[in-house]
């Protein structure tokens, strides 16, 4: 008798801890935390710092839950892009229904936990964040419109106001505009990267709008979003979250943008190819400081309000 | 008796542990800080016990040791 034996046990994916963190998408996180922490520290009532603290914790985690059930349900499309392949379930690192699992757990989590750290409104907004972004936009209207961008830019526009609840209990004009500004700039960001990253979505077939209705079209909806933002930015200054500060960094990144995008709309593909795309990736990098600056700027107003020097006085 | 050497697998399990184990006890720490601030935070500590208290209607004066 021999004890050859053919080994048939097939081995399973064990994750790292590493590779559950990454599910959550930390990049994504750690915009969250900071416009969720504006949010927060503009509003005009304060919190006590640990309930502050933990609140932005819960709403990073409740992001990170909506970042989980984006990876579970793209796994098929984020294998076939270069960008996205070495997520950790296209990679085979974590199967399909673990990420599902940590998905749904750590959203009733933190939308619970939301609402015993701060209040109901908050909790509300969250759940209805993690909702809008897994199912409208990720199950939904990602592979169906090339529109997706634009309404799936709510979903990133939601934690500054999730922020504002916290500390007021409330949705307050500030709080909107603080989402309109996000939303309004989502487009003209994930286009001008869309420009130059085309490849990827085609090969996904990703309905994007340069893959539908060509470059040309999509360079104008960067110029008509462009504009649409510019005043609603600048204008975001005059009420109580802004002051001379914000005005003054808006003025600047608003002129600086409108001009990017307008040399972008002035473009052709001939051009573009022959100096690789590089008013467009310039264009990409300025719109990552714009949101930037403008939500630090919203802080710095915060932060010199005890001073009696932020605000309009 | 010999034990057989750490495979990378159980540095990788013994990660995954550690790593929740951490997890949890910030957890742990966040509830409890949580706690002290509401309960200290001035917030009434008695509640309504289907039976009149004096000392919980508004304007009351606080009961000593309350």
């Amino acid at each position: 008798m021999t004890d050859a034996s053919i080994n048939t046990q097939i081995i399973e994916p064990e994750a790292s801890f590493g590779d559950y963190v990454a599910l959550l998408k930390p990049r994504v996180m750690s915009l969250v935390v900071f416009t969720a922490l504006v949010g927060l520290l503009a509003a005009p009532v304060g919190v006590h710092p640990m309930i502050g603290f933990a609140s932005i914790l819960f709403i990073a985690v409740g992001a990170g839950a909506s970042g989980a059930l984006n990876m579970w349900w793209d796994a098929d499309i984020d294998a076939v892009m270069k960008r996205t392949a070495k997520r950790p379930v296209p990679a085979g690192k974590v199967a399909p229904g673990e990420a599902l699992a940590v998905g749904v757990a750590l959203s009733g989590f933190s939308v619970v936990m939301l609402a015993l750290a701060a209040n109901m409104v908050s909790a509300a907004l969250l759940a209805f964040t993690i909702f809008f972004y897994a199912v409208i936009y990720t199950m939904w209207l990602k592979r169906w419109t090339p529109q997706n961008i634009v309404i799936g830019g709510a979903a990133g526009a939601f934690p500054p106001m999730i922020g504002w609840a916290v500390a007021t209990g409330g949705i307050g004009l500030e709080s909107v505009l603080m989402f309109l500004l996000i939303f309004i700039w989502t487009p003209p960001h994930f286009w001008a990267l869309a420009l130059f990253m085309n490849a990827d979505y085609e090969k996904a077939g990703v309905p994007m709008l340069t893959v539908t209705h060509g470059r040309r079209v999509t360079r104008n909806n960067i110029l008509g979003y462009t504009v649409l933002l510019a005043p609603l930015a600048v204008g975001t200054g005059f009420t109580s979250i802004g002051g001379p500060v914000y005005l003054a960094v808006s003025l600047v990144l608003n002129a600086l943008f409108l001009l990017g995008a307008f040399r972008i709309w002035r473009r052709d593909e001939e051009t573009c190819q022959a100096d690789k795309y590089k008013v467009e990736k310039s264009f990409f990098g300025l719109s990552l400081l714009y949101l930037f600056l403008h939500f630090g700027a919203i802080l710095a107003e915060a932060a010199l309000r005890p001073y009696g020097l932020g605000g309009w006085g | 008796m010999s034990f057989r050497a750490t495979h990378e697998l159980h540095n990788r399990r013994a990660g995954r542990n550690i790593g929740l184990a951490l997890v949890l006890l910030g957890f742990i720490v966040i509830v409890f800080g949580l706690t002290v601030v509401k309960v200290t935070n001035g917030d009434p500590m008695q509640a309504f016990d289907h039976a009149p208290r004096p000392e919980m209607m508004p304007g009351a004066t606080p009961v000593q040791g309350d």
